[in-house]
């Protein structure tokens, strides 16, 4: 099924994908295993569930759909692992623990569970423990329903971890984990008179340090960011992030194309990075006039966006994402090419995440495409592009360098060359 | 000064004439709220509860008759279960370009 998400857990170990049947897989990275050297590093399946199912909302006759928007991990507090995933509606706590012991010898039941005859038992003994397979269980500990009238894009766990928010596209609501009944509203854009609706709200994050503040993006290209200790309704931002827009360059798709589709703190909680259809822009938090660097993702796609429109690619939601050290960012684009830019040597590559052009331990190799003119060899040309192959979803590992490429239904793991 | 003076059009208008010339009818703003609101519904597919239960009451007798070539006509027997639903297009309904 299409992949909807993909996210590392903290610590890297895990990860987790949700797609558009509702459903999750988990998994894990092998262990260093001195007999098989090359395993290191290769993620095999740990989990899976369904998470969400199709839902009808019977007041609305509405469908609500199964497909996972986002799942987002809680720190670890114990041998367990927590994770958060969310469909349009509802989004749900599930525990993921591992077991692999089991109990031999009740004095009640037999081993196949069938209960003894009282007084067929002349003696007491103690159960013991004993090995068994790995099994691991996923189970739903909490489910947070019925606090969204629109259709929930983000979902983001605080640094108090106690705490964590959920997006639609005009209300934020705040939640506390143990708490099902009551979600708190932080933000809201709707108008008294929907005919007014100038913009939505189309991401949010918190900050990763600060559990006070948190930000939020549009559809028309703007950043708040939001102080919860001023107010209880952040309805009036603290900070507004803006990129004067040169009036004379404005068409019918400026707006559309500044629309972003991703924000994402950088780790060191000093930077965010924002995501429209065609680029990738870095802000300083305190510096709101303007964003300090801007990548071009795929600005050959400026003279195609008439036939973007017709074919509603140009409403595509690409995500971007921050390497652990905030050196490096990637995001995707079409025909399977993802694309990474390095922050220091301002140094950017495109990559390919397809069967064809990458073997397993294959080095990937450099992707061009050609915007005018005479195309070179290995280059390709904008209009051979395959726009249904498109890469929304990518993920860096928190500490090393290895990445995670969804692909419409196939999942590719990178990793810088071992020697 | 007979120099001819290019017109120097960014690729953006460029495109932007091309749409307009191809669906005239097209809306000047693209920011609306009609945009919006079309959004905020994102092609949701709309079911009749009444008919579905009655659907799936019967369906424990006999064969629901099958969906017919046009999967997006629901009316009455013909109203699919959730499996057979059909795949929803995630972006804005068809009207966009009619303005």
């Amino acid at each position: 099924d299409i992949i909807s998400t993909v996210e590392f857990n903290y610590s890297g170990d895990l990860l987790a994908t949700g797609d558009k049947g509702g459903r999750v897989v988990i998994f894990q990275r092998e262990q260093e295993n001195k007999s098989r050297p090359h395993s290191r590093g290769e993620y095999n399946v740990y989990s899976t569930f369904q998470s969400h199912e199709p839902e009808f909302d019977y007041l609305k006759s509405l469908e609500i759909e199964e497909k996972i928007n986002k799942i987002r991990w809680l720190p670890q507090q114990n041998a367990a692992h927590f994770l958060l995933s969310t469909n349009d509606k509802t989004i749900k706590l599930w525990k993921i623990s591992e077991r692999d012991k089991r109990a031999e010898g009740y004095n009640l039941k037999d081993e196949d569970g069938r209960l003894r005859d009282p007084f067929r038992i002349t003696a007491l003994r103690v159960p013991i423990l004993k090995p068994m397979d790995l099994m691991v269980e996923a189970s739903p500990r909490r489910i947070f329903a019925n606090a969204h009238t629109y259709h929930i894009n983000s979902i983001s766990v605080n640094s108090d971890h106690e705490t964590y928010l959920s997006a639609d596209d005009l209300r934020i609501n705040l939640w506390h984990l143990e708490i099902t009944d009551r979600s708190f509203n932080i933000v809201d854009i709707k108008p008294a008179n929907m005919e007014e609706l100038t913009e939505v709200i189309t991401a949010a994050e918190f900050h990763p340090h600060h559990c006070n503040v948190f930000v939020y993006s549009s559809s028309k290209g703007t950043i708040r960011l939001c102080d919860m200790r001023s107010s209880a309704l952040c309805d009036r931002h603290s900070k507004f992030f803006e990129e004067p827009e040169d009036p004379s360059s404005r068409s019918f798709f400026s707006e559309i194309i500044s629309s972003i589709s991703d924000v994402k703190f950088s780790h060191s909680g000093r930077y965010m990075m924002t995501r429209d259809y065609l680029s990738v822009k870095v802000w300083d938090l305190n510096m709101e006039n303007r964003p300090v660097e801007t990548y071009q993702v795929h600005e050959y796609l400026r003279s195609k966006l008439c036939s973007l429109y017709e074919n509603d690619c140009i409403f595509d939601k690409f995500e971007c994402c921050w390497n652990g050290s905030d050196s490096a960012i990637m995001t995707g684009s079409y025909n399977n090419f993802f694309r990474m830019f390095d922050r220091n040597t301002r140094r950017d590559i495109t990559l390919e995440a397809s069967r064809e052009s990458s073997k397993p331990r294959a080095i990937l190799k450099p992707r061009k495409v050609c915007t005018g003119g005479k195309r070179k060899k290995d280059e390709i040309s904008v209009d051979s592009l395959d726009f249904n192959k498109k890469i929304l979803h990518t993920a860096w590992h928190p500490m090393e360098n290895i990445i995670a490429v969804a692909a419409t239904n196939n999942l590719y793991i990178f990793q810088d060359k071992i020697n | 000064q007979d120099t001819q003076e290019k017109e120097t059009v960014s690729p953006e208008r460029a495109e932007e004439a091309k749409l307009k010339a191809k669906y005239p009818n097209l809306g000047q703003k693209p920011g609306g709220s009609d945009f919006l609101m079309k959004r905020l519904q994102k092609g949701q597919k709309y079911f009749d509860s009444g008919d579905y239960n009655m659907a799936k009451a019967k369906m424990k007798n006999k064969q629901l008759p099958s969906v017919g070539p046009d999967k997006n006509l629901v009316t009455g027997d013909h109203i699919p279960t959730p499996q057979d639903l059909p795949q929803r297009k995630s972006s804005l309904v068809a009207s966009k370009l009619a303005g």
